[in-house]
C-alpha cells in the first residue's frame, strides 16, 4: 500500500490529464480521434480508481474499477468505432464554432466549477479531494461541448464525457456509489448508447446526414 | 408480496409483449397486464392504509401515504391508457402509420415504462431512483420516436439530449447528497442513500453540501417535471409521439418527476433550514405557470397545446409545494391527482379527434360536436375540468393554492391569476372553435373507447364535490410527511 501522500499525488496527476483530455475534446474535428481521446479519458478514470481502492483498501471500488474499464475503455469506444465505420463517417470532421473561444469559455468554466466545488472540497477527507472541482469541470466541458457541435455522434460523445466526470466526482468525494446504483448507472448508459447508435440509422435515414442543423423544423415560431 | 406483483408484472409484461406483441390480441394482453398491474396496486394501498407504512427488503423499498397514492393512480391510468391505446392504435395501423413491428415496440416499452414509474414511486434508494428516471427516459425516447417521421426523430433526439443532459445534474445532486450522507451514516452496508435513513438524520446533514446538491437536483428532475426555462423538449415529445405517449407523458412521468423533487426538498429543508428549496420551487413553479400561459396563444397544433397546458399545470402544482405548510401541500397533492386524471383523458379524446380530422392542426378540426357528440363533449368537459371551472377537482385545488398563497405569499397572487386568466382565454377559444362550429369529418374504423375519458372526468368532478374522508385523511397524512 502506498503512502497516502503518494497516491493523493498520483490522483491529482490522473484528474489533471482527466481535465487536459476534456480541452482537447473540446477542439479535436475529427470523429474518430474524438472517440480515441475519450477512450483515453476512461482509461485514465479507470487508473485514477485503482489507485484509490488500492491506496484506501476499499474492495467495491475494484469492481467499479473493472466495470469502468470494461464499459468505457473497451466496449463504448468498440461500438462508436464500429457505428461511425457501418455509417461512412470515418473521415468526416466537423467546422468547429470559434475555437479561441470556445477555449476561453471552457476556461471560465473551470473556474467557476472550482468555485463552485470550494467549500465541499474543504469538508471531504478523501485521499481525492481537491479533485471534485475537476471533476465538476469535466461534467461542464462536456455540456460545453454537446452545446457547440452539431453532429449527432459528437454530442453522444459529449454525453458520455459527462458520465466520465459524473463517476470521477463520485470516487473522488466519496470513494464510490454504492454498487447496486453503480451497476444502474452502468447499464443505463449501456443502454443509452445502444439505443442511439439505433438512432444515428433513424437520423440518417430520414435527414441524409448526422448533421443537427436540418432538425431544426421543431421550433416555436 | 404485493409490492412483488406491482413491480413484477408489468416487467414480465414488457418481457412477454416483445415475444408476442405481433399477435392480434397484443392490446388486449396489454391492457390485461395493465388491469393485473392496477390490481396489484390496490391491494398494496389496502395494505399500507392497514397496516402503515412499509419498509420491506432490506430496506430497499418503502411505502408510505405520499408515494402509494401516486402508486394507485400510475397504475389507474397505466390501465386506462391501455384501453385507449386499443382502438387508437388499431386504427394507426389500418392508416399505414404504424406496422406490427413498431406496435410490438409500442407495447413492450409502454409496460416497462410503468415499471420504471413504480419502481421510482417505490424504492427508498436515491441512487436506484435516479436510475429508474433515466430507464424511464430511455424507454419514453423510443415510443416517442416510434413514427420515425423526421419531425418525431428530431423530438426524440432532442428529449434524449435535453433530459440526458438534466439527469446528468441530478446525478451529480445525487453523489453530493451521499457524499453528505456519508459523513453522518458511513458508508458501510450502503445505507447512507437510503431515504428513510436519510430522513432520520437531515438535520446533521451538512447544509452547504445539501443546498447545492438540491439545485442540482432541481435542475435534473425540474428538466423532467417539465419547469420553465428547461421544459424545450416536453412540447415536441407531446406533439410528436403517439397519443397514449402524451397522455402517459403528462399525466405520469411529469409526476414522478414532481415526486422526486419533493422528496429532495424534505431532506433539504430539514437541513438547510432556510427556504431556499421552497423558494426556489415557488420561482420555478410561476415561471413556468406565467411562461406556459403566453406561448399557449401561439400555438397551432391541438397537443402542442395541452403539452403546453401541463407545464402550467406542474408549475401551479411546484409553487405550491414550494410554499409547504399543510395546505399547501394537501392542495399540490391533490392537484397532481386530479391534473392526471384530466389531462389524459383529454389526450383521449384529443387522440380520437385529430384521428378523425387526419391533422393535429386546430384550425382544420371543426364541429365535433355533431360528427361525434362523445368526443365533443369529452374534448369541452376535459378542457373547462382543465381550465379550473368548478365544479370540477382542479378548481379545489387551485382555489386551495391561490388562498393560502393570498395569505402567505401575498406578491405572488396577481402572477398566479395573471398566468390562470391568460390560459384560460388561450384554450377555451381553440377548443370551443373545435367543437362547436361546421363539421366535415368521416367517421373512424373502430369505435373510440371513451370510457377512461368518462370515467375520469367523473372522478375528476368526484374530486371536486366531495373528497372521500379517507382520502382526504391520506393526503393530510402526506401532506404532514411533506413538511
Amino acid at each position: 500500500m502506498p503512502t497516502l501522500a503518494f497516491s493523493s499525488q498520483l490522483i491529482n496527476l490522473c484528474a489533471a490529464l482527466l481535465l487536459l483530455l476534456s480541452f482537447a475534446m473540446l477542439s479535436q474535428r475529427r470523429v474518430l480521434t474524438l472517440v480515441d481521446l475519450f477512450a483515453m479519458q476512461g482509461g485514465t478514470l479507470f487508473v485514477s480508481i485503482i489507485v484509490v481502492a488500492w491506496s484506501t483498501g476499499q474492495p467495491h471500488l475494484y469492481y467499479s474499477a473493472a466495470l469502468t474499464l470494461i464499459l468505457k475503455v473497451i466496449l463504448l469506444p468498440l461500438i462508436l468505432h464500429r457505428l461511425i465505420r457501418r455509417l461512412g463517417a470515418q473521415w468526416e470532421s466537423e467546422t468547429l464554432l470559434n475555437t479561441p473561444i470556445t477555449m476561453l469559455a471552457g476556461l471560465l468554466l473551470v473556474i467557476f466549477a472550482f468555485t463552485l466545488a470550494q467549500p465541499i472540497s474543504q469538508l471531504a477527507n478523501t485521499v481525492a479531494r481537491g479533485t471534485l472541482g475537476i471533476a465538476l469541470a469535466v461534467v461542464m466541458l462536456a455540456f460545453l461541448m454537446m452545446i457547440t457541435r452539431r453532429k449527432a455522434v459528437t454530442q453522444v460523445i459529449g454525453f458520455l464525457a459527462m458520465e466520465n466526470g459524473l463517476f470521477f466526482a463520485a470516487t473522488s468525494a466519496t470513494y464510490g456509489m454504492p454498487m447496486v446504483v453503480e451497476l444502474g448507472v452502468a447499464l443505463d448508459v449501456l443502454v443509452s448508447m445502444v439505443i442511439l447508435g439505433i438512432f444515428f440509422f433513424h437520423i440518417r435515414e430520414q435527414f441524409d446526414s448526422l448533421d443537427l442543423h436540418n432538425m431544426e423544423s421543431l421550433k416555436e415560431d | 408480496m404485493e409490492l412483488l406483483m406491482l413491480l413484477g408484472l408489468p416487467l414480465l409484461g414488457s418481457l412477454l409483449l416483445a415475444l408476442i406483441g405481433r399477435r392480434e390480441w397484443a392490446p388486449e394482453a396489454n391492457v390485461l397486464m395493465s388491469a393485473g398491474t392496477f390490481a396489484a396496486g390496490v391491494w398494496l394501498t389496502a395494505h399500507v392504509i392497514a397496516h402503515g407504512p412499509m419498509l420491506v427488503w432490506h430496506e430497499q423499498f418503502f411505502i408510505d401515504p405520499f408515494n402509494v397514492f401516486l402508486v394507485i393512480l400510475t397504475s389507474f391510468i397505466g390501465l386506462t391508457t391501455s384501453l385507449f391505446s386499443r382502438p387508437y392504435l388499431r386504427t394507426e395501423e389500418q392508416h399505414g402509420r404504424l406496422n406490427r413491428g413498431q406496435l410490438r415496440l409500442y407495447h413492450s416499452m409502454f409496460q416497462l415504462f410503468i415499471f420504471t414509474m413504480l419502481l421510482a414511486l417505490t424504492t427508498n434508494n436515491m441512487g436506484i431512483l435516479w436510475v429508474s428516471m433515466e430507464a424511464a427516459t430511455l424507454t419514453t425516447v423510443l415510443l416517442v420516436s416510434l413514427y420515425r417521421t423526421p419531425a418525431s426523430i428530431e423530438a426524440a433526439w432532442k428529449y434524449f439530449i435535453l433530459c440526458g443532459v438534466g439527469l446528468a445534474q441530478a446525478l451529480f445532486g445525487t453523489i453530493l447528497l451521499y457524499f453528505a450522507a456519508e459523513k453522518v451514516l458511513g458508508n458501510a452496508g450502503s445505507t447512507a442513500l437510503l431515504w428513510t435513513h436519510l430522513n432520520e438524520v437531515k438535520g446533521q446533514l451538512e447544509p452547504t453540501v445539501l443546498s447545492l446538491a438540491f439545485v442540482f437536483m432541481l435542475v435534473g428532475y425540474g428538466t423532467k417535471v417539465g419547469l420553465a426555462p428547461l421544459h424545450n423538449w416536453l412540447p415536441d415529445a407531446h406533439a410528436e409521439g403517439p397519443t397514449p405517449v402524451s397522455a402517459v407523458l403528462s399525466g405520469l412521468l411529469l409526476n414522478v418527476a414532481l415526486y422526486a423533487v419533493v422528496r429532495c426538498k424534505v431532506l433539504v429543508e430539514g437541513s438547510v433550514r432556510s427556504d431556499l428549496a421552497g423558494n426556489l420551487m415557488m420561482g420555478f413553479g410561476l415561471l413556468s405557470l406565467v411562461l406556459a400561459a403566453f406561448l399557449l396563444w401561439r400555438q397551432k397544433d391541438i397537443k402542442r397545446l395541452f403539452a403546453y397546458s401541463s407545464i402550467e399545470h406542474m408549475g401551479i402544482a411546484t409553487f405550491a409545494f414550494g410554499m409547504g405548510g399543510p395546505v399547501a401541500n394537501f392542495a399540490a397533492l391533490l392537484h397532481m391527482t386530479v391534473h392526471s386524471l384530466t389531462k389524459s383523458s383529454l389526450f383521449f379524446t384529443v387522440g380520437h379527434a385529430t384521428q378523425k380530422a387526419g391533422t393535429q392542426v386546430m384550425d382544420k378540426i371543426r364541429g365535433l360536436i355533431t360528427s361525434n357528440p362523445t368526443v365533443g363533449w369529452g374534448l369541452m368537459l376535459g378542457t373547462l375540468a382543465i381550465l379550473g371551472m368548478p365544479p370540477f377537482g382542479v378548481f379545489t385545488s387551485e382555489f386551495l393554492i391561490l388562498i393560502t398563497a393570498m395569505r402567505e405569499h401575498p406578491w405572488a397572487t396577481p402572477i398566479l391569476l395573471l398566468g390562470l386568466g391568460v390560459a384560460f382565454g388561450a384554450i377555451f377559444s381553440r377548443v370551443q372553435a373545435m367543437v362547436f362550429g361546421e363539421p366535415s369529418l368521416p367517421r373512424l374504423p373502430h369505435p373510440p373507447a371513451l370510457v377512461p375519458v368518462f370515467a375520469q372526468l367523473a372522478l375528476v368532478l368526484m374530486l371536486g364535490l366531495y373528497i372521500p374522508p379517507h382520502l382526504a385523511a391520506w393526503y393530510r397524512e402526506a401532506a404532514r410527511l411533506i413538511g
